[in-house]
């Protein structure tokens, strides 16, 4: 049997390898998305300090360190029963809302955009961060590293690092922001609500302006009816730092809300033995393996998935865009998940508009950033919405305060089933009988799985025109039968 | 006859106390197993965190550190570094899966040979009850330094 | 290809906070660009394993090598990038001492996974663990070996340069980005091989903005425990703060954050072991003679081997734990 194997998977965060196996007749007859690695940090955190683990955790991912630092903040906040005094939920929610700012720009403009902007069978020179640049402009270039730096400005003056930021202790934050980095980070809010908007137009003249975009982004090839879940607030408005966790089934009706602390209800994960990764499921409604539909406990947390699961945004801009982007793709939930792109944006300026209106408010300056916990702790759960998913932190201590226990559900962990179904669906719709295996084709199939930004959006601004790119097919007794070489000297 | 576990123990010693009362159970004929290999400081409170790991990870089924009396110090004061060292040590050492009683302190002044000798004793037979430590690092090899941050590197055939 | 020397960067057992660093470097990331030819770097850009075992041997100039090695894939990799690379540097704190990944060496591989594979949400009534070869009805997949013990990059090969920090502050990679590119253009020689790059020779005590005084500590207290005084050494006042035993070049960003340094620049210049240096001092500002009261004021340090070793068990002297290397 022939197999095309990709490997590494890139243009994401974290090691991932596709095995596509195909019948005698060109067809796909299986396809394996495994994941390789396996760290561990649920177990190398036990015996650790409990207000560590929002360092620690960090390092589980360095492109969003900042949800596993507030998740694991959260949970430490709950394992001592202690409510954070009200400056310190406002300068911790708007570090995040500045790290979306950045994380989503990343995303869009280097990695999901350049197969939208470019289109899908651009050439591999082109699909990349600089043929956008090309295309729409070098403006553009400036205008995402300002973003990118806005962002991670905010993010170092709340969070006391660029990258693994370290402020976040059980009671609060260790320390406030000045009057001139308030209005420092003011200013660059509202730039950032621009940019944001920017980006939105930019999308709908580049992708929804074109026929052939929008037949792509409608089509069935990416598409999955399945369960949605983001957290909301107590208006049901989408947020990212705080509230409950909404289930909407494949048809749009809410299954329910769970607290943090009531995640072990609704979340179970279910094992294979060919990969390190588990594939979370909702229990309510059952294992049934890599399927679509309402009897599928199968279900994706991502930009999209979170507008499914609200009623809508909380800032007015971005309710504008989510009512506009229902209303051009039919109502609610929407399954395509190529919009995913779109609903990013949309939170991006959400993201944008919260930053500024956190920053505006009188007590942001507070010096009433922390307080000591005086209960004795025990065990917490603490809940984000990372960019790439619902992010789940549960902590078990002894009375010291010691790490016993731990338990991570990790933002794209919760999409690997519908990411696994997704490649799969892709390959078998691009690869047919007679169809000649190309680059574009391949490229098609790791384009289902962009979509749902897995981890890592990469920014980089020096994508190089000649990407080396060679794939080699063996059939069965090892000998080659078709080689794909570009750019290979 | 299955051979008999001769433990390894390196002994860092203080060069006006507990080294002279080594030497002094020498000249005194006082018999004490050769396990122990003895490393002279100048104080014991010489002794460095590090000194302790790399016995361990060269070898060594044990470690004791031995100086002058609290009170006695040469230098003052420093033996009580010593000490707070060696407890803090054990404490880690046994999170590591190292048994505490592998790294033991003794104060001994220049005059109990005996003492010295009799406590060697006893430890090598606590350690050769214990059995080895079989440190393994897949292997380390303490050779070639090149370059490295800390100072160390192995470079692997 | 356009006759520029080749770049490469690659990530272990990773996080990607270096790469987000490498861009952090805002406009610094063009001048790569500019000087560069881009020809493997997962995470960015579309080439496969295949295509740096198709490369000659030496032909990339300069390789970025983060992460740690966890499995057999990381080491594999690491060999074959070796062999492609003229200059190979040990990037972050991961590939010089082990990084946070390293902690798992306190404990061993079977548990790391057991735990993973049976948490509390974990639906797993048959006791399933990964297989690293597993039969399809299509054909056999795999899955890469996890070793007993995590390693840092010149455990594996050697290694030309080491670029610590977690990740390397921007500010320091942008430093040796424009010197990598002096070097280029024969305006400046590179260090000796074997060198630290991108950060002091110093520890971080000598960036910290703190004042310093005698240290003498009757109680260790954890940092949500109380509020520090913002101008006073943390040590000094009890709370667990690694920046004697960490090397400077981070410009103590956590101090300054009225957070206590947690040693992710790693070992300083003449030192062996970290976390061993970082006891050394720690017991040495004990204000006790009493071995019963010291055993008191130590149970303010409720994990020695994790707070001294945090980013440097893999590279430390006894590498692991006995755990480890039990199956």
């Amino acid at each position: 049997m022939q197999r095309i194997t990709i490997d590494p998977i890139t243009r994401l965060e974290g090691h991932g390898k596709i095995e596509i196996f195909l019948n005698d007749d060109g067809s796909v007859a299986n396809t394996y998305f495994q994941i390789p690695e396996l760290r561990g940090f649920e177990r190398f955190c036990v015996g650790r300090p409990i207000e560590e683990m929002a360092v620690i955790t960090g390092r589980i991912c360095g492109v969003c360190p900042e949800a596993h630092h507030m998740a694991a903040a959260k949970a430490a906040d709950a394992v001592y029963h202690v409510e954070i005094p009200r400056p310190a939920k406002l300068l911790r929610e708007l570090l995040y809302s500045a790290f979306y700012v950045t994380d989503h720009t990343t995303h869009f403009y280097a990695l999901g955009g350049p197969d939208f902007v470019m289109g899908p069978d651009a050439p591999v020179a082109e699909r990349n961060i600089l043929g956008v640049i090309h295309k729409v402009g070098l403006e553009i270039a400036g205008k995402v590293l300002q973003a990118r730096k806005a962002g991670h400005t905010v993010i170092e003056m709340i969070g006391g690092r660029k990258v693994h930021p370290c402020t976040s202790i059980p009671g609060g934050l260790s320390k406030g922001i000045t009057k001139e980095q308030r209005d420092e980070i003011e200013k660059m809010g509202r730039w950032a609500i621009e940019f944001a908007q920017f980006s939105l137009k930019l999308f709908g003249d580049i992708v929804l302006g074109n026929k052939a975009y929008v037949d792509l982004i409608l089509g069935d090839i990416y598409t999955h009816r399945t369960y949605s879940i983001g957290t909301v607030d107590e208006n049901n408005k989408v947020n990212f730092y705080d509230g409950k966790v909404s289930v909407v089934d494949p048809e749009g009706k809410r299954l329910g809300k769970y607290a943090a602390s009531e995640y072990t209800d609704w979340i179970a994960e279910h094992v294979e033995p060919w990969t390190y990764l588990k594939f979370p499921y909702l229990k309510k409604v059952g294992w049934k393996g890599f399927v679509d539909g309402k009897d599928s406990g199968v279900y994706f947390a991502t930009p999209l998935s979170r507008l499914n699961s609200a009623d809508g945004m909380a800032t007015p801009l971005a309710q504008a865009e989510y009512e506009k982007f229902y209303k051009t793709l039919g109502g609610k939930p929407v399954h395509q998940r190529l919009t995913i792109h779109w609903a990013r944006l949309i939170e991006l300026l959400y993201a944008a508009e919260r930053w500024v209106e956190l920053v505006t408010d009188p007590e942001i300056t507070s010096d009433n950033f922390r307080t000591i916990p005086t209960e004795k702790p025990m065990e917490g759960v603490g809940i984000v919405e990372a960019p790439r998913g619902t992010l789940t932190h549960h902590y078990w201590t002894d009375e010291r305060g010691i790490v016993t226990k731990a338990n991570l559900i990790v933002g794209t962990t919760n999409n690997y089933a519908p990411i696994t179904m997704s490649i799969k669906k892709a390959a078998d719709s691009f690869i047919k009988k007679g169809v000649v295996v190309s680059e574009g084709i391949l490229n098609r199939v790791e384009m289902a799985f962009r979509a749902y930004d897995p981890c890592f959006g990469c920014a980089t601004h020096s994508l190089p025109g000649q990407m080396p790119l060679q794939v080699t097919i063996r059939d069965a007794r090892g000998e080659v039968v078709q080689v794909l070489r570009q750019f290979c000297d | 006859m299955a051979e008999q576990f001769e433990p390894l123990v390196i002994g860092f010693t203080c060069n006006w106390c507990s080294y002279r009362a080594a030497d002094s159970a020498g000249s005194g004929r006082l018999k004490y197993p050769p396990n122990i290999r003895l490393i002279r400081l100048m104080c014991s409170g010489r002794i460095d965190t590090t000194f302790v790991l790399k016995a361990f990870a060269n070898g060594a089924d044990a470690v004791l550190i031995s100086g002058c009396h609290p009170g006695d110090c040469h230098y003052v004061e420093q033996n009580y570094k010593a000490q707070s060292r060696f407890l803090l040590m054990r404490r880690m050492l046994a999170q590591m899966g190292i048994e505490p009683q592998r790294l033991q302190l003794l104060w001994a002044s220049a005059a109990e040979g005996t003492i010295f000798a009799a406590e060697v004793t006893r430890m090598v037979e606590e350690i050769r009850a214990l059995g080895p430590l079989q440190w393994k690092t897949d292997g380390y090899v303490p050779s070639s330094v090149v370059g490295h941050p800390s100072g160390l590197q192995e470079v692997h055939a | 290809m356009s006759g520029k020397p080749k770049f490469a960067m690659y990530w272990a057992a990773a996080c990607g906070g270096c790469e987000i660093a490498v861009l952090n470097t805002n406009e610094k990331i063009l001048d790569v660009d500019a000087n560069f030819d881009v020809v493997f770097w997962p995470v960015a850009m579309d080439a496969k394993y295949k295509d740096v075992e198709a490369m000659e041997d030496k032909s990339i100039l300069l390789t970025l090598f983060n992460g740690a090695i966890r499995n057999d894939e990381n080491e594999h990799i690491a060999h074959l990038l070796r062999k492609k690379s003229q200059i190979l540097v040990a990037f972050g704190a991961c590939a010089t001492q082990g990084g946070i990944p390293g902690l798992a060496n306190l404990s061993n591989t079977k548990s790391m996974i057991d735990t993973a594979f049976h948490t509390i949400s974990t639906d797993n009534p048959d006791g399933i663990t990964p297989q690293t070869t597993y039969k399809m009805p299509e054909g056999d997949i795999t899955i890469p070996t996890i070793y007993p013990a995590v390693k840092s990059l010149n455990q594996v090969v050697p290694v030309d340069y080491f670029m610590p920090g977690c990740p390397p502050e921007s500010h320091q990679i942008a430093a040796v980005i424009d010197l990598v590119i002096q070097v280029l253009q024969g305006k400046a020689q590179l260090p000796l091989t074997g060198a630290v790059i991108g950060a002091g020779n110093s520890s971080v005590c000598e960036e910290c903005t703190r004042t310093r005084n005698e240290k003498k500590i009757k109680q260790f207290t954890r940092i949500q425990d109380f509020k520090p005084d913002p101008n006073l050494c943390l040590l000094e006042q009890g709370i667990l703060c690694c920046g004697s035993a960490t090397r400077s070049g981070c410009g103590a960003v956590c101090p300054k954050a009225a957070v206590p340094c947690v040693g992710c620049y790693g070992a300083t210049e003449d030192s062996p072991d970290q976390g061993a240096r970082l006891l050394n001092a720690v017991a040495s500002v004990i204000d006790s003679r009493d071995p019963a009261e010291i055993e008191k004021i130590l149970d303010g340090i409720p994990d020695p081997a994790g707070m001294f070793y945090r980013f440097g068990m893999a590279g430390s002297l006894l590498r692991a734990s006995k755990a480890a290397w039990k199956e």
